[in-house]
């Protein structure tokens, strides 16, 4: 996309928000966020009066006019901050729904039967159960597993990645998701979603915010500034008759300004976009959650259940040394190793070349009438034959047979060690002589114990699962810095791990792709099923994570944490406000009846009503400069919780203090400048 | 030398609470000597109840509830009826109906607003089987529910929170009355009256006759201040010299004051199993405390410069000067006591917004006996709610997560403190039948207001003393606001408490941010400031901020 392209795509953005945002003025929408419709309520009330008083030609009548409008452009603001967030979302839901086009799919009467014998129907008319032929070429028309045959199916539309993955019957690969391309062979698929129900269905409604529901900590959140609201509005509303005690008269106009500065608009305007903004996050991420609440559930996390392979791990055993037998120059056994793989595709037999690589500085070159002896079930051996030469390299008991020796003493020992530390030796021999050893291990991704020692910081326990045993587990979750492991897991297991954890008052998280899964992630708080996993993984799991990435899930705990930091903390900035907004409108309405009162005028604010305006801009304006921060949510580094508090409420608690002060002064100059106040 | 006796008070004070709470643990985890054991067991058994009964918060809401009903209407007949019963050597007649249901309201909710003058309107029988009583149950009362709340947030998922009548009978037989017997002891030692005998008639010296009130006083004062009660068996209080002869008996019930409100963070650390939860509540307790009685000794030492030199000592007792005044007044206000040793009506207008401020926050600065502590729990929740969610967790306390349904029962609770202050207050500076109370002009007037309404519903009890109490309108308006100070934040907290009680216990990890430490303080104290006082700052800015600014100016009210 071009830099003009996307500047063009952005102001359309804006143009539909500032659209969006006059036509979320409808009192039945503003009715859902109580804040803004109080915030409405009051605007209205005050530009009814203002102009009562601008028809009868009172004085003042300007000011008041000026006031209701910067309530009302209070209230606009807020709608343009939820609308630019789920502007966001429907621009992709935009793409998804182009495709989800409907289309004619053939209809077998059963899993054996010829596409031949097909009836042709509407996409959008299967039902759950049926069974549909999907050649290359033809996009799937719905979510589904496959059950007969198997097929490269292009994902790009959901994932946005390019290169085809494998879709066959049987085993953990079968999930099919609709409005993906089969691009080679063909599928038959039984049909798994309901109509409108469809995953791509489920994924438009969710960016585009329409099917969002408030979560639990919104909701706790929402009837705190709800209470807060209720607060303050105790305040103003007794005001006059304590100023009247006094021998003050407060216009309702600036009661009725003073009480929206008081309540917490900043938040209460920006709550439902810090929410969109956080599944838009999880959506940019590729992954989808059924339920805000999931996402929220990611952040409360204790307990991490991560799979060996995949995530801890790149799933493959890979050379780690190379250990030549005494009297063996490790040059020879390098050069040997490598020679015996270089025709060896294995991730194994390159990671060994490279390997050799490394020890040898240049490669040997593939010697003239070489001939690769291939990896048989039988030899359990591999290896090359040139000019009289015979390089193999196996397993300890496969060489041992190959030429009849043991390897010697100190070669024995080291073996011995490699296997006791959870790795594989494999033994290279040139004829009958044992050269030395290979030592395979399963390689630790590189980051990865960094990660791990972040999520301790933030007080989450990671625990590896694996199929090794306990031996190789062992070695490998000392090497990860995991803080526990699971070894020969079955799903039992697992689940029975899940309900121990839970039980100790802890929410887990897990991913997993195989049908077996689905009970540990049903189980689970926060489960990610992959989306290349079993229709029954995903349905199990509250998120799915379209790149079928197991790492995803630390992400989702950082999006989920976020989303409440971000919640929080403007919480807090909002609140704290409120200190400097007393400060400059109480002095302006009582210095009247007190000249002595003028003392808290401490920002020696221009007039009372400067003072007053300065504070309903001010609180106008900074709804709106934190939209981008509401968006993009609050700069997150994992750390200790007493770390993240010290810091937030240093940043939003004591900057929500002194922010208003200067602000506000700020407005009151430039209002004074231009002659408006 | 000020600056020593203050820092000894209180290294006596927080030794003696600390001691205090030793012992409250142990009675109310029922380890008690088997002799004791026995007395309670038989006791309970004559009012027919299972001590093993453990109750969930609706229960034990109901009694708390229908125990304080109960107390009220007896207390009622009784101020009614006082004329035809015995033990009324003055002939005192029966109370008016809305000053006894004024005097009864008052004494049930632990805020001993006194609208009479005891030595003209109560008969000893009213004095000592009426309020002192009711200074014994109420007290006992408010740390009950403290103690049942303390257990919605520490017990093990799926507890009780205790048995009311249990936790009442403990808190009066082994904490309150034993302490009282001492002090109502070594107050008669120095010099108070305990007599059945009425008046004495004296005639002085210019041949006047002079009529001096006496009575059973001592007992009743010992559990006045012990049981942040305040009221006082004479109508000018501890500031009688019969109520509060000397120094000696000034640091005794200045002691007495505070003792079991400060115990009670205590014993909530001790509950909690770790003490640093008990230490972080009492540090921002004492930090606001100490605040406040900084200045209102820094006013009250340097005085009113319109009244020449030397400290402010309009209202004060010679015997007492600034400083044993300044700390009574800071402490009775904090605590929720509402005795007085000197008047407060005539305090500096900056000392008299300490004590407005140090009530209007709901009496969590130490507060009433128990009632502090389960106040503080509001802002624990509302504290924890905010910084909670800055960690990126659902906020949790002691491993319990709060919700929306904490959150929605704390904003409830909380709501009574500006309602029951801005909403009766404003009425009573509007409607012309109320403002006949107000002594003087000005924002001292508006001050008089706003104390009584905060008073009562903080469940205080002092007055700022030209006020006129006695006026029907303010008898019922304040009786009404004394019932929901009370009960409007005792209901919901123990909702609260049985709500976090079914929640699962979550282990402590690096990922909840500790809840004790000096950060918690301050965020605990900040949360009062802004959440609390922050609501009061426009009336307190036309009250004795006004006032202040004006005195700067050369004026007075």
């Amino acid at each position: 996309m071009s830099k003009h392209q996307k500047t063009a795509d952005l102001s359309g953005l804006y143009t539909a928000a500032i659209r969006e945002s006059l036509v979320k003025l409808d009192p039945r929408r503003l009715w859902r966020n109580p804040v803004m419709f109080v915030t409405a309520v009051v605007a209205a009330l005050t530009t009814v009066l203002g102009l009562r008083d601008f028809l009868a030609g009172a004085a003042g009548a300007g000011t008041s006019l000026h006031i209701s409008a910067w309530l009302w452009l209070c209230v606009l603001f807020a709608n343009f901050a939820e609308a630019l967030a789920e502007g966001r979302g429907r621009a992709r839901a935009d793409t998804l729904r182009a495709t989800k086009a409907e289309t004619r799919v053939r209809l077998l009467s059963g899993v054996e039967e010829s596409p031949e014998r097909a009836t042709e129907v509407l996409s959008t008319a299967l039902r759950p159960g049926q069974i549909v032929y999907v050649a290359a070429g033809e996009i799937i028309p719905t979510d589904g597993e496959a059950v007969r045959g198997m097929a490269s199916v292009n994902e790009s539309a959901i994932t946005g990645e390019s290169a085809p993955v494998i879709r066959e019957a049987g085993g953990d690969r079968s999930g099919v998701t609709g409005g993906t391309t089969v691009v080679s062979d063909w599928l038959v698929i039984r049909v798994t979603a309901e109509p409108g129900k469809s995953f791509l269905d489920r994924m438009i409604a969710l960016v585009e915010g329409a099917e969002r529901q408030k979560t639990p900590n919104e909701i706790a959140l929402n009837i705190l500034l709800v209470g807060l609201t209720l607060i303050f509005l105790f305040v103003v509303v007794t005001l006059p008759a304590f100023a009247s005690y006094s021998g003050a008269a407060i216009p309702v106009i600036v009661l009725g300004a003073l009480f929206v500065t008081l309540i917490p608009t900043t938040i209460g305007g920006l709550l439902s976009a810090i929410g969109i903004a956080g599944m838009d996050r999880l959506v940019k991420a590729n992954v989808i959650a059924k339920s805000g609440r999931a996402v929220e559930a990611a952040g409360d996390v204790d307990t991490l259940l991560l799979d060996k392979t995949g995530t801890i791990t790149f799933g493959n055993r890979m050379a780690d040394a190379l250990i030549p037998a005494p009297g063996v120059e490790l040059r020879r056994l390098a050069e040997a190793a490598a020679l015996a793989s270089l025709a060896d595709e294995t991730p194994e037999g390159k990671s060994i070349v490279e390997k050799a690589r490394e020890v040898l500085g240049a490669l040997p070159g593939m010697p003239a009438g070489a001939e690769a002896v291939a990896f048989t079930a039988h030899t359990r051996l591999s290896g090359l034959d040139a000019g009289g030469r015979s390089l193999r390299k196996g397993a300890m008991d496969a060489v041992i047979r190959l030429t009849g020796k043991t390897p010697p003493g100190a070669l024995a020992e080291q073996v011995d060690a490699i296997a006791r530390s959870g790795g594989t030796p494999l033994l290279v021999a040139e004829g009958a002589e044992i050269l030395g050893a290979v030592h395979l291990k399963d390689i630790v991704k590189p980051g990865v114990r960094e990660r791990f020692a972040e999520l301790r910081a933030m007080g989450i326990r990671t625990v590896m699962i694996t199929g090794d045993n306990p031996l190789t587990a062992a070695a490998i979750a000392a090497e990860a810095g995991v803080d526990d492991f699971l070894a020969e897991a079955t799903p039992e297991m697992k689940l029975d791990l899940i309900r121990r954890e839970q039980a100790g008052g802890r929410l887990v998280a897990m991913c997993g792709d195989g049908s077996n899964d689905a009970p540990a992630l049903a189980q689970a708080d926060v489960g990610v099923a992959m989306n290349a996993g079993t229709p029954a993984a995903k349905e199990a799991a509250n998120l799915i994570d379209l790149d079928s990435d197991p790492t995803k899930l630390i992400e989702v705990v950082l999006v989920g944490k976020q989303l409440l930091i971000s919640r929080g903390a403007l919480t807090t900035f909002s609140i704290a406000n409120d200190v400097a907004k007393y400060f400059a409108i109480l002095p302006a309405i009582f210095v009247a009846a007190y000249p002595g009162l003028a003392v808290l005028n401490v920002m020696d604010l221009a007039s009372p009503t400067s003072a007053i305006l300065s504070a309903v801009i001010f609180n106008a304006l900074i709804l709106v400069a934190l939209v981008p921060l509401a968006l993009r949510g609050v700069r997150y580094r994992p750390s200790s919780a007493a770390a993240l508090l010290r810091r937030n409420l240093a940043i939003y608690g004591l900057g929500g203090l002194i922010v208003p002060f200067v602000g506000i002064k700020a407005i009151d100059l430039a209002l004074v400048a231009l002659n408006l106040a | 030398m000020t600056l020593i006796s203050y820092l000894l008070y209180f290294a006596v004070l927080v030794g003696l609470a600390w001691l205090m709470a030793a012992w409250m643990a142990r009675v109310y985890a029922g380890q008690l000597p088997a002799a004791l054991r026995r007395v309670e067991a038989g006791l309970l058994r004559l009012g027919g109840v299972d001590p093993g009964r453990g109750m969930g918060w609706g229960d034990y809401a109901r009694a708390v509830l229908a125990f304080n009903a109960a107390g009220f209407v007896l207390l009622y007949a009784l101020l009614r009826a006082q004329g035809v019963l015995p033990l009324n050597p003055d002939g005192i007649a029966g109370m008016a109906p809305d000053l006894a249901f004024n005097t009864a309201v008052s004494f049930v909710t632990n805020t001993n607003w006194q609208a009479y003058s005891g030595e003209a309107q109560l008969s000893y029988l009213s004095q000592m089987a009426g309020l002192t009583m009711q200074n014994f149950v109420s007290a006992g009362t408010g740390m009950a529910v403290a103690v049942a709340v303390i257990r919605g947030f520490v017990g093990a998922t799926g507890a009780t929170l205790g048995n009311f009548w249990l936790d009442l009978s403990r808190s009066v037989l082994w904490i309150l009355l034993p302490l009282s017997v001492v002090l109502a002891l070594f107050l008669a030692a120095q010099g108070v009256p305990q007599t059945l005998q009425g008046a004495v008639v004296a005639t002085g010296i210019e041949g006047e006759e002079q009529i001096i009130a006496r009575g059973p006083a001592a007992a009743q004062i010992a559990i006045k201040q012990l049981g942040t009660n305040g009221g006082g068996f004479f109508g000018v209080n501890s500031a009688h010299p019969f109520e509060n002869p000397n120094i000696a008996s000034n640091l005794a019930q200045s002691l007495s004051i505070l003792l079991i409100p400060v115990a009670f963070c205590f014993l909530f650390g001790r509950m909690v199993g770790d003490r640093r939860h008990g230490w972080a509540i009492f540090a921002a307790m004492a930090v606001m405390f100490v605040a406040g009685l900084a200045v209102i000794h820094g006013y009250e030492a340097a005085g009113n410069p319109s009244l020449g030199l030397g400290a402010n000592m309009e209202g004060k007792e010679q015997r007492f000067g600034a400083m044993l005044s300044s700390l009574w007044a800071a402490s009775t206000t904090a605590a929720s006591n509402g005795s007085v040793n000197a008047m407060h009506d005539s305090f500096m207008p900056l000392s008299g917004l300490v004590m407005l401020v140090f009530m209007a926050v709901g009496e969590v600065i130490f507060g009433g006996v128990g009632a502090g502590l389960y106040g503080m729990m509001l802002y624990v929740v509302l504290a924890v709610f905010l910084a909670g969610l800055m960690v990126g967790r659902t906020p949790e306390y002691l491993g319990r997560k709060i919700e929306a349904r904490e959150v929605t029962l704390a904003v409830l609770a909380f709501l009574s403190m500006p309602l029951g202050i801005l909403v009766g207050g404003a009425v009573a500076a509007t409607v012309p039948a109320a403002l006949t109370s107000v002594q003087e002009a000005g924002p001292h007037g508006m001050s008089e207001i706003l104390y009584a309404y905060t008073s009562a519903t903080g469940n205080n009890g002092s007055a700022f003393g030209g006020w006129g109490a006695a006026n029907p309108w303010q008898t019922t308006a304040l009786g009404i606001i004394m019932i929901l100070g009370r009960y409007a934040i005792i209901v919901p907290l123990l909702a609260i408490a049985g709500s976090m009680l079914r929640k699962p216990q979550a282990p402590v990890t690096s990922g909840t941010f500790p809840t004790h430490g000096p950060l918690f303080v301050t965020l605990l104290v900040l949360t009062v400031l802004i959440l609390g006082a922050l609501t009061f700052f426009p009336v307190l800015a036309l009250g004795p901020i006004a006032e202040e600014t004006a005195r700067m100016a050369g004026q007075s009210f």
